[in-house]
């Protein structure tokens, strides 16, 4: 399973979903309306680490975090 | 080297540790940057959520930078609430010449503002409204909203 977690004001709560690659999660949470906005203005890091591509595979126990835009200071 | 404390930062505390610290080290510059909530649009302060696994790398990979000019970076923040006239962060920049010192700060700070992976919230009303208008999406945002 692959722990999904929302960061910051992103309220929503993790989710662990059996995928094996972030086409199938950009699937998933497409199909959650209250997301949309979010997916189109958030970073994505896997354990940690940020991605810029889809084309990432995910393997059983990884960490997939949605980082929406930022503000420190 | 990056400090986090719950609630509004100790400043005076803060910039006297930094400077004690360093005071043997021959960094003839020592460059501070200090943001203190201010009154603005009725709010009664400020708070910050922190995602700190991330926090930590991005902040090595500007100690990094820093290294390179032969200077140091220190960062202080806060999690939680700030009230107003209080400070929410402190960084500074010690070199061996000014020059460095006063460049390297500007771009850093630039750069937390626009990547850090903190979240600015007003108080106000006794809520806690997330400040959408002045965050700024990390670069490489949007992946999971691509049209499919």
């Amino acid at each position: 399973m692959v722990r999904v977690e929302f960061l910051g004001p992103i309220q929503k709560e993790p989710l662990e979903l059996d995928i094996t690659n972030l086409s199938q999660l950009a699937d998933v949470l497409q199909q959650d309306e209250t997301m949309t906005e979010w997916l189109q203005n958030s970073a994505v890091a896997i354990n940690d680490t940020l991605t810029s591509s889809l084309n990432v595979e995910l393997k059983d126990g990884d960490k997939v975090s949605l980082l929406p835009p930022v503000c420190g200071g | 080297m990056l400090y986090l404390y719950d609630g509004g930062l100790k400043v005076a505390d803060i910039l006297k540790e930094w400077y004690e610290q360093e005071l043997e080290n021959n960094y003839g510059a020592y460059i501070p940057f200090v943001g203190t909530v201010r009154s603005e649009d009725g709010i009664d302060g400020l708070s910050f959520d922190i995602y700190e696994p991330i926090l930590e790398s991005w902040f090595d990979s500007w100690q990094e930078k820093a290294k390179a000019k032969g200077a140091i970076l220190k960062m202080a923040h806060a999690r939680g609430d700030v009230m107003l006239h209080e400070s929410s962060y402190v960084s500074a920049v010690f070199s061996p010449k000014r020059r460095v010192a006063l460049e390297f700060i500007d771009e850093f700070v630039e750069a937390f503002k626009a990547s850090a992976p903190i979240w600015k919230y007003d108080l106000k009303d006794g809520k806690r409204i997330y400040a959408k208008d002045r965050s700024t999406a990390i670069e490489g945002s949007g992946i999971l909203g691509e049209k499919r």
